[in-house]
């Protein structure tokens, strides 16, 4: 108890302190959902740092909400969220065609939210010097299924790099990370040789790639951001003049414009309607709209910018369910911006 | 060792023929590799336990305050801190503990004085072996199934303590049944030659004589049921909860859950937290065996036969 005051207390404290930016009702909100104050946030271990940054700070302006985030990964969110045990789930892929249908089936009608850009990226070893970009062929060419016992030295992808073996690195099959780069390099979602270090652990690849010299791997953004002084980034070529000539380097301005392709990807928090139709709900989905430009760069993804914030605020207002992507297939190569409009 | 083997056995000294004592060279040589051999083995369990301790204290001392302990959990890692954790994993051990410490030790008590050794018998044993050998997140998804869904229990601490206590029951119905085992027969006949009844022997005499045995089986449960991280996943425990646990039936996260998202983070600062929660959940584990072995110490004094 004394616990808990502690915290209200510094939670006031901070609103008090801050009060400028929050408006009048927030002392009153406290008491505002009596009634129904718990709001349940699930999903993908990728999206959890930004719904856990979402949860703690709307809690600083309504302490006396209890709003818990669990972690049972993309698709075991989906499977709770479609039997309503959950009312907020993160995905770092688009709901399936299955998933919908059970969502269906059961009767739960649910809000898709983009809520932010993560980029993957492709690395080596800081000491190796003949690598300076590549491209999705020759990406292709390494990760490939049949490339599975054949391709093994560095001159195979490219006859001017050294006759030295190449070590791979790489997302275990579990995850989504796994997912999004076999669909976006080789063509078809899990489609993969076999014969490389894989690890769920995305820090397991940082420590593999950045201790081997002949070593190239993949992984999320924000590993690579953090550990900047180990690692050396690879520019991506995509062979597609019009979305950026060249090899592009990843950072946050070029996953933003679009022209890192295709190795960014957005992801999303579904909401099931009925919480959208709670107080709770309603206000925590306007925070999470308004507050993501702020709190998504703190986690170490990249915010969208504010119009497509408000194109997706728009929808939500206009009560728009359904997902945009049960049509397009695949997130790879898609312009959140357009596809929002429609 | 050298000595005893050197020394002969019985009155006569026997003849050392060249032969034989090349062999009994051989001997010692094999006795002395297989002294050091063990000894290798042993320390490489210790050397390994140093060795985590060494990088856990090294990364994790200097974040570890009671501003850790008496934290939420934060998306900023200086702030963030362990207190659901911790009341989460307290709650999860003082449920399990009086659900299975019961069961168990009634259960061990039924098989190894009452049973009769039938087919029966033999087919409950083998599936208890059997249960003890089964991968924990089994029990996870059974947990979901029986308590959470058709119980209608939710993820609440009740239902991982229930999910607990079942992957901990073979453990403690074993050790219960190996620590009945040693107390001597002759116990039992002499209480019952004074005309106790099976009921008075068994509470009077046998189980004060197991007492310690069962104890350890108990803790050493325990201990394995707190660091347990995927059936508690499995069954919808949660990784964010602002609120320490009141009731059983209040959602809650434990300790290892929240270790295994700090390390998997990307940031430094994150793994330095992961570092100081696994000194405290060390540090749990180690009273714990700590309790066990006082208890043993205990009530084998008390023991005289």
């Amino acid at each position: 108890m004394i616990k808990n005051s502690l915290v209200l207390a510094f939670a006031a404290g901070v609103l008090f302190s801050c009060g400028g930016s929050s408006d009048k009702s927030t002392t009153t909100e406290g008491n505002k959902y009596e009634s129904d104050n718990t709001l349940k946030i699930d999903g993908s271990s990728t999206v959890y740092p930004i719904s856990e940054a979402l949860a703690e700070e709307f809690r600083e302006q309504a302490p006396d909400t209890r709003i818990t985030v669990g972690l049972s990964g993309t698709g075991g969110g989906f499977k709770k969220f479609v039997r309503s045990e959950i009312d907020l789930t993160g995905a770092s892929r688009p709901i399936m065609a299955s998933e919908d249908s059970a969502a269906k089936a059961n009767g739960v009608e649910y809000y898709e939210i983009p809520v932010a850009y993560d980029g993957l990226v492709v690395v080596v070893h800081p000491e190796n010097d003949w690598v300076k970009s590549i491209t999705v062929a020759e990406l292709k060419k390494i990760w490939e299924p049949s490339a599975q016992g054949k391709i093994l030295r560095w001159n195979q992808i490219r006859p001017e790099w050294p006759n030295q073996e190449i070590h791979l690195f790489g997302a275990g099959t579990e995850s989504g990370t796994f997912d999004y780069f076999t669909e976006a390099i080789v063509g078809k979602a899990k489609s993969c040789r076999g014969d490389y270090t894989a690890s769920e652990d995305d820090n397991v690849l940082v420590q593999g790639v950045s201790t081997d010299k002949l070593s190239l791997g993949f992984f999320g953004y924000a590993y690579f951001s953090e550990n900047q002084d180990r690692l050396k980034l690879l520019p991506i070529d995509d062979q597609y003049d019009a979305n950026g000539k060249g090899a592009i380097t990843p950072s946050a301005a070029t996953i933003l414009d679009a022209t890192y392709q295709p190795l960014s990807r957005p992801l999303f928090i579904y909401a099931n309607k009925k919480a959208y139709e709670k107080a709770l709900g309603k206000d925590f989905l306007t925070f999470l709209v308004d507050q993501s430009p702020l709190l998504v760069p703190e986690t170490g993804y990249i915010p969208f910018d504010v119009e497509t914030y408000k194109l997706v605020k728009d929808r939500l207002v206009a009560g728009k369910t359904g997902s945009l992507f049960l049509t397009l297939k695949s997130t790879v190569g898609v312009d959140l911006k357009t596809e929002l409009k429609k | 060792m050298e000595e005893t083997l050197e020394k002969p056995v019985g009155n006569k000294k026997p003849k050392m023929t060249f032969e034989s004592k090349g062999r009994t060279v051989y001997y010692q040589m094999q006795d002395r590799i297989f002294k050091y051999f063990a000894l290798a083995a042993t320390s490489l369990g210790l050397i390994v336990l140093v060795l985590l301790l060494y990088s856990v204290f090294e990364n994790g001392f200097g974040r570890l305050d009671w501003d850790f302990i008496t934290s939420l959990p934060s998306k900023r890692a200086s702030k963030a801190g362990i207190y659901t954790a911790w009341t989460g994993t307290l709650w999860i051990m003082f449920l399990t503990t009086i659900i299975a410490f019961p069961i168990g030790v009634s259960a061990g008590i039924y098989l190894e004085e009452y049973s009769s050794r039938n087919r029966m018998a033999n087919l409950i044993e083998i599936n208890i072996a059997n249960l003890a050998g089964v991968p924990s997140i089994i029990y996870g998804l059974l947990g979901l199934e029986v308590f959470a869904r058709f119980l209608n229990l939710g993820a609440s601490v009740l239902t991982g303590s229930l999910t607990l206590a079942l992957l901990i029951l073979p453990i403690i119905i074993v050790s219960t049944r190996e620590a009945i085992k040693t107390v001597p027969y002759t116990l039992r006949e002499a209480s019952f030659a004074l005309g106790a009844s099976k009921w008075q022997t068994i509470w009077n005499q046998v189980l004060p004589a197991s007492v310690p045995g069962i104890i350890t089986g108990v803790i050493l449960a325990i201990s394995r049921a707190i660091g347990e991280t995927a059936p508690l996943i499995v069954i919808g425990a949660l990784t964010y909860v602002p609120f320490a646990p009141t009731s059983p039936m209040d959602e809650f996260t434990v300790m290892p859950i929240q270790i295994f998202n700090w390390v998997s983070r990307p940031q430094k600062a994150f793994a330095e937290n992961a570092a100081a929660a696994i000194i405290v959940l060390l540090s749990i584990t180690f009273v714990m065996n700590a309790i066990a072995v006082y208890l043993r110490h205990r009530s084998q004094k008390k023991v005289k036969w």
